[in-house]
C-alpha cells in the first residue's frame, strides 16, 4: 500500500490546474483491466477528480512521455515522479531530450510497485477485480466465489524488492517524506548468471530471448530509448526489422538494445515490466552497469544532470582495454 | 550503379609471388559493378598509372580499385592518377593484397583466396562510395616548442630564422635542459656551455621567440594549422619583467638548506634561486615547499632586498591560451631511477654516482668547482671504476630497466675516463662494458683513444657486486675475455643509467593525441621516411622524445623538424580531409553523446525547427559538424545511438558492405 493517499495527488494536480500552473497533468488512469493501470495526460479537473488513479500498480515511469509531451501545446505539464523515476528524468535531461521549463515535477513516495505476473502465478488467471489493502491485496477471480489475499510483500516486482533509491534526484515539490539511496542487493541475480558457464548463460538467454515476440514493447516504454528514429526502424541502418527471421536475430534485436542504452541505462526496469512474454530484460542492463560500475568506478546514470557517463568520456585513468578484457575474465560479456 | 574498374598488381614478385594475380584479377570481373579488371607488373608506375587512365576512358569507369601495397603507400597515387583522367580521387579504393596478404602468406593457394576477398571487401565498397570533396582551412603562422633544452632551441631558433613566431614552453625556470648540466661534449671535447650558452642567449634576444619558462602545457585542442593551446605559468612569485637577475635575494635569502636539483642534490640552494649563471630567463624562482614567508608567512627578506620590488608573494599561477599551426615536441630525457639497482649500493654509498652526477663533480660550477673529489669525504679518488650498460639493454630485467640500448652512454664513459685520466694521471680508471657501441663520425677513434694514449682499462664483463668496506668501495666483477673474476677496491664507482623519456610525455602525448611506443618514446610518422614528424598531423618530434640521441644528432633532428615546421607554416592554406563526420538533422536527437567524445571540439548543437506530423512543427536540438575542425577519426559516429553520425568515406553502410563481403 503506498503512503501518499491518491487525495493528496488529486488534491494537487486540480489546484495547479485550476490557477493555470500548468495545462495539463501526467497521471495514471483504469485501464482494461484493475491492475493495467495506464499513463495518461488530464487537461479537466473534473476528469483528475473521477479517473486519476493511484494504487500499487501505478508502475509507469512518466519521464519519457515528457520528449513528446513538451513538444506540443501551451503551458506546462505537471508530472508525478517516484523516485526511480527521477533517475529516469535527469538522465533525459543530460542527453538534452525536452525542455526542463516545461515540466513541474511533483516528487511522490513509493512502497514498490506489484508485478501482477506474480499475482497470477498465485491466483491464476481471469481475475476480474484487485483492491489494493494496507498490506495484501484482494483479489478477485471469475473461478472463485471469495476475494483472494495476497501479502503485497510476496508480489513485489524484482526491481521494487532490489530498489535502489528511495530518494528523488529531482522534483520542483515534494509530497510526503523524502527518502534515502538504498543499499541495493540488484547485482544478485547478474552475479547469478555471471558464474555460469558461457554454455550455461547462452542456454539461458537463448530459453529466454527465443521467447521475443518483436512486439517492441520494451523499447517503447525504454526511457533510454528516445530516438527520433529508433534504427530498427530505419531502412538505411542495416539493422531494421518486425519480426526475427532466426534465433540469431531475435538475441540481436535484445543485444543491440542492451549496447545502445549502455552507460545511460537508470534501471528503472520498465523494459521487463512491460515484456508480455516476462522475460528478464532488465539483467542485460545491469550486467553492463555493474561492468562500468567495476572498471570506471561507480556510477548512476541519471543521478545528475549533466553528469559525464563513463563509456563517453575520458580520464588519464581509464584503464586499457586489455586490462577490461582480463579483469572481466574475457568470456564474462 | 557503379562501373568498376579492377587493377591487380603484381608489385614485381612481391605480390605475384604468394598470389595468383591473373586468378584475382579474373575471379574480381565477376562481382557486381565491375566492368573491367586487368593485372599488371608495377600498377604504381607511370605505364601502369596510363593502364589505369587509358581504362578510365574507354570504358567510362566511375570507380577504381587497385589490388596493391598499403593505402598508407600508394593510396594518394592512384587518387591522383584517377583525378587526372577525371574522376573523384575518392571514387579509389585500395585493397592491401601485399603487407596484409602475400607477405603474410606462404602458400599460393591460400594468398590468392584471401587477395580475391579483399578485393571484393573494396569493391563492395567502392559501390557505395560518393565523390567527395576537400575544404580548406587557414593556418595560424606561430609554432610550439615543448621543452627548452637543446633539441628544442636548436627547433625554435631555425623556425625563427625563417621568420616565425616561436613560442618554448619550458617546465624548468630556465631553458637549457640537459645540455646545461654537462661538462665536456664528445667527441671533441669542448664544453658544454660554452657552445649552448650562446645559443640560449640568441634564443632570448630573438625577437621571434617568446620563452615560457616554469610553464606547462595544460590543454591541446584543434588540428594541424589550428592548435588551441592553453599554457600554465606557474607562479614562481617573483615578476619576470621586473627581476634584473642581479641575485641579491639569492644571498640574502636565509632557508639555505634546499637540494639543489641542477647539481642533481650533491649541494644545497636557497629557497629563491636562479639556477644556475648563464641561466635564461635570468629570473629568480621561489620555491613554495622550501619558502617560509609562502609556507608560514614569516620571513620576506627577498622582498626587503629587492631593488626592482620584483618579489610577489601573492603571485598565482596564470593560464595563457595561444593559437598554434604546429607543435614540435622536445620533452628530452632524464637517466631512470637507481633504486632498483641495490647491488651497485648507488643508495649506501655516496660514492656511487651516476654520470650525470659525474658530469656536475667535473663541472667548474658544480658542487666541487669543477675538482674530482669523492661526495662522501671530500678526498681525490685514485681508483674509478666505471659500469656501462646499467639498466640498458636489460632484456631480462625488464622490470628493473629498459630493454634498448641508451645509445650515449659508451661515449660519454670514454670521456669520463679520458678527462680523468688527463687531468688526474695518478688515477686508474677501469671501464666494465657488454660491447663499446661507438658509431658516429670521429666516435669510434676518440674511444680508442680513451684505451690507447690514456691507458683506461677497458674490461669486457659486468660488475656483479659493489660492496662498501670502510671507506673503500669493493667492486666484483668478471672479466669475460680472460675468463676470471675480478675484485677492484675503488674509491668511485660512476654507473652509466640508462635513459628514459620524460614523464611528461605520455601526459602529453595523450594531449596530443600522438602515439607512443612501449618504452614511452614518441612515435615517428615513418620510422625510415618520416622520421621527424608524428604520426598525429601537425605535430613534430625533436630530440630524445623520440629515441635515445647524442647532441650532435639531436640538433639535426631538431634542424630537420623545424625544415618540416617551415614547410607547414609557409602555406596559406591547408586542403582538409573530405573523409568527416556528418549529422543527419532528421535522425539527430541532440543528446550530446557525441560531442562529449568529440576530441577536437568539432561538434556544436543549434535548436531548429522542424516539421512534426499533422502539420505542427517543433524546436529540436541538432548536431552540426565543424568540417573545418572534424578529422575524421569517427568516434562520435559509435557514439550516436540513433545512428544520424556518419563518417564521409566510411560510411557505417560502406564497413558492413566490406564486412558482408569478406564473410559471404
Amino acid at each position: 500500500m503506498q503512503k501518499i493517499t491518491r487525495n493528496a495527488l488529486v488534491e494537487k494536480a486540480v489546484a495547479m490546474l485550476n490557477d493555470g500552473a500548468v495545462s495539463r497533468v501526467l497521471g495514471w488512469r483504469a485501464g482494461e483491466f484493475g491492475y493495467d493501470i495506464t499513463p495518461s495526460v488530464f487537461t479537466e479537473a473534473k476528469d483528475i477528480e473521477e479517473n486519476f488513479v493511484w494504487n500499487d500498480f501505478c508502475g509507469a515511469n512518466f519521464s519519457k512521455y515528457l520528449v513528446a509531451q513538451t513538444r506540443k501545446g501551451e503551458g506546462k505539464i505537471l508530472v508525478f515522479l517516484k523516485p526511480c523515476d527521477t533517475y529516469s528524468f535527469n538522465q533525459l535531461l543530460t542527453e538534452h531530450r525536452f525542455d526542463r521549463e516545461k515540466v513541474y515535477v511533483v516528487g511522490i513516495p513509493c512502497e514498490g510497485m506489484v508485478d501482477i505476473a506474480k499475482v497470477k502465478k498465485l491466483c491464476g488467471d481471469g481475475i476480474s477485480a484487485i483492491e489494493c489493502g494496507e498490506d495484501s491485496l484482494a483479489v478477485t477471480t471469475i473461478y472463485e466465489d471469495a476475494p483472494i489475499a495476497v501479502s503485497t510483500k510476496d508480489v513485489l516486482a524484482e526491481r521494487c524488492l532490489s530498489c535502489k533509491s528511495k530518494k528523488h534526484v529531482a522534483y520542483d515539490e515534494l509530497l510526503g517524506e523524502e527518502g534515502e539511496v538504498l543499499d541495493s542487493n540488484r547485482f544478485d541475480e547478474v552475479e547469478k548468471l555471471e558464474k555460469m558457464t558461457a554454455d550455461e548463460r547462452f542456454e539461458f538467454w537463448q530459453s529466454q530471448l527465443s521467447k521475443c515476440i518483436r512486439c517492441n514493447a520494451c523499447r517503447d516504454i525504454c526511457p533510454a530509448c528516445t530516438c527520433e528514429k529508433c534504427v530498427f526502424d530505419n531502412p538505411n541502418s542495416g539493422a531494421e526489422n518486425k519480426a526475427p527471421a532466426t534465433s540469431f536475430e531475435e538475441k540481436m534485436f535484445h543485444i543491440i538494445r542492451a549496447f545502445h542504452v549502455a552507460g545511460r541505462c537508470t534501471d528503472c526496469g520498465e523494459c521487463s515490466r512491460v515484456c508480455p512474454q516476462d522475460i528478464p530484460l532488465h539483467l542485460l542492463n545491469r550486467k553492463f552497469i555493474k561492468d562500468i560500475d567495476a572498471f570506471y568506478g561507480d556510477y548512476q546514470a541519471g543521478e545528475e544532470v549533466g553528469s559525464r557517463a563513463p563509456l563517453v568520456n575520458y580520464t588519464k585513468e581509464d584503464l586499457e582495454p586489455s586490462e577490461v578484457f582480463e579483469r572481466g575474465d574475457g568470456a564474462n560479456a | 550503379m557503379q562501373r568498376i574498374g579492377v587493377f591487380v598488381c603484381w608489385c614485381g614478385s612481391n605480390i605475384a609471388g604468394t598470389v595468383d594475380v591473373h586468378a584475382v584479377a579474373e575471379a574480381l570481373k565477376l562481382e557486381p559493378g565491375v566492368v573491367f579488371s586487368i593485372d599488371y607488373q608495377y600498377m604504381c608506375s607511370q605505364a601502369g598509372q596510363n593502364i589505369i587512365k587509358e581504362a578510365i576512358a574507354e570504358h567510362k569507369l566511375t570507380g577504381i580499385v587497385v589490388c596493391s601495397c598499403s593505402p598508407r603507400m600508394h593510396e594518394a597515387t592512384f587518387r591522383k592518377t584517377a583525378q587526372a583522367a577525371g574522376i573523384n580521387p575518392y571514387m579509389v579504393e585500395i585493397a592491401n593484397i601485399r603487407e596484409q596478404c602475400s607477405w603474410v602468406h606462404k602458400e599460393m593457394p591460400i594468398g590468392t583466396e584471401k587477395a580475391i576477398i579483399l578485393g571484393k571487401a573494396a569493391i563492395a565498397k567502392v559501390n557505395l562510395n560518393a565523390p567527395l570533396t576537400p575544404g580548406e582551412s587557414p593556418v595560424t603562422k606561430r609554432a610550439l616548442v615543448i621543452g627548452g633544452g637543446i633539441a628544442g632551441i636548436q627547433t625554435a631558433l631555425d623556425i625563427a630564422d625563417a621568420g616565425f613566431e616561436v613560442d618554448i614552453v619550458e617546465k624548468k625556470p630556465t631553458i637549457g635542459g640537459k645540455m646545461a648540466q654537462i661538462d665536456k661534449t664528445f667527441p671533441t671535447l669542448d664544453c658544454a656551455a660554452c657552445i649552448l650558452t650562446p645559443k640560449m642567449v640568441d634564443v632570448a634576444q630573438n625577437e621571434k621567440i617568446r620563452i615560457f619558462s616554469y610553464s606547462e602545457v595544460t590543454q591541446v585542442k584543434g588540428f594541424v594549422g589550428n592548435f588551441d593551446v592553453t599554457i600554465k605559468k606557474n607562479a614562481r612569485y617573483v615578476k619576470e619583467d621586473l627581476c634584473t637577475g642581479c641575485g641579491a635575494c639569492v644571498e640574502k635569502c636565509p632557508q639555505k638548506k634546499v637540494p639543489n636539483e641542477f647539481n642533481l642534490g650533491m649541494d644545497n640552494r636557497r629557497a629563491i634561486y636562479i639556477p644556475f649563471a648563464q641561466a635564461v630567463p635570468k629570473v629568480a624562482t621561489i620555491d613554495p615547499n622550501a619558502c617560509n614567508m609562502l609556507k608560514n608567512g614569516k620571513c620576506g627578506v627577498c622582498s626587503k632586498v629587492c631593488a626592482a620590488g620584483a618579489i610577489d608573494y601573492t603571485q598565482k599561477d596564470e593560464f595563457i591560451e595561444e593559437k598554434y599551426g604546429a607543435i614540435v615536441v622536445a620533452t628530452g630525457f632524464n637517466p631512470i631511477s637507481m633504486d632498483k639497482f641495490d647491488e651497485f649500493a648507488y643508495s649506501q654509498s655516496k660514492d656511487v654516482i651516476t654520470s650525470l652526477e659525474f658530469e656536475r663533480l667535473t663541472n667548474a660550477a658544480g658542487p666541487t668547482a669543477g675538482k674530482l673529489l669523492r661526495p662522501s669525504d671530500g678526498k681525490h679518488p685514485h681508483t674509478i671504476v666505471f659500469v656501462q650498460c646499467v639498466g640498458s639493454r636489460c632484456s631480462s630485467c625488464a622490470e628493473k630497466g629498459k630493454e634498448y640500448c641508451s645509445k650515449i652512454c659508451c661515449m660519454y664513459t670514454a670521456k669520463h675516463a679520458m678527462l680523468t685520466r688527463d687531468k688526474y694521471p695518478d688515477t686508474e680508471v677501469y671501464v666494465f662494458y657488454i660491447d663499446v657501441r661507438t658509431p658516429g663520425k670521429s666516435f669510434d677513434e676518440f674511444q680508442r683513444r680513451a684505451v690507447e694514449e690514456y691507458g683506461v682499462h677497458y674490461i669486457k664483463g659486468m660488475v656483479g657486486k659493489v660492496a662498501p668496506e670502510g671507506d673503500k668501495l669493493m667492486v666484483h666483477a668478471s672479466d669475460m675475455l680472460a675468463n676470471k673474476q675480478l675484485h677492484i677496491e675503488a674509491d668511485l664507482v660512476v654507473l652509466a643509467a640508462a635513459i628514459e623519456p620524460d614523464k611528461s610525455a605520455r601526459p602529453l602525448a595523450t594531449m596530443l593525441t600522438a602515439s607512443m611506443d612501449t618504452n614511452d618514446f614518441f612515435t615517428e610518422a615513418h620510422p625510415k621516411l618520416r622520421p621527424v614528424e608524428s604520426p598525429t598531423a601537425g605535430v613534430f618530434l625533436s630530440g630524445a622524445c623520440q629515441g635515445p640521441k647524442d647532441i650532435p644528432e639531436t640538433v639535426s633532428q631538431a634542424s630537420a623538424a623545424a625544415a618540416k615546421v617551415i614547410g607547414l607554416l609557409a602555406k596559406d592554406k591547408l586542403t582538409g580531409n573530405p573523409c568527416i563526420a556528418h549529422s543527419d538533422e532528421m535522425m539527430c536527437n541532440g543528446c550530446s553523446s557525441c560531442e562529449r567524445v568529440c576530441p577536437y571540439g568539432a561538434i556544436t548543437y543549434q535548436d531548429k525547427e522542424f516539421r512534426m506530423p499533422n502539420r505542427t512543427t517543433a524546436i529540436r536540438r541538432v548536431a552540426s559538424v565543424n568540417p573545418a575542425v572534424c578529422q575524421g577519426c569517427g568516434a562520435c559516429t559509435v557514439a550516436c545511438p540513433s545512428g544520424a553520425m556518419d563518417l564521409r568515406g566510411f560510411a557505417t553502410k560502406q564497413i558492413i558492405a566490406e564486412v558482408d563481403a569478406i564473410c559471404k
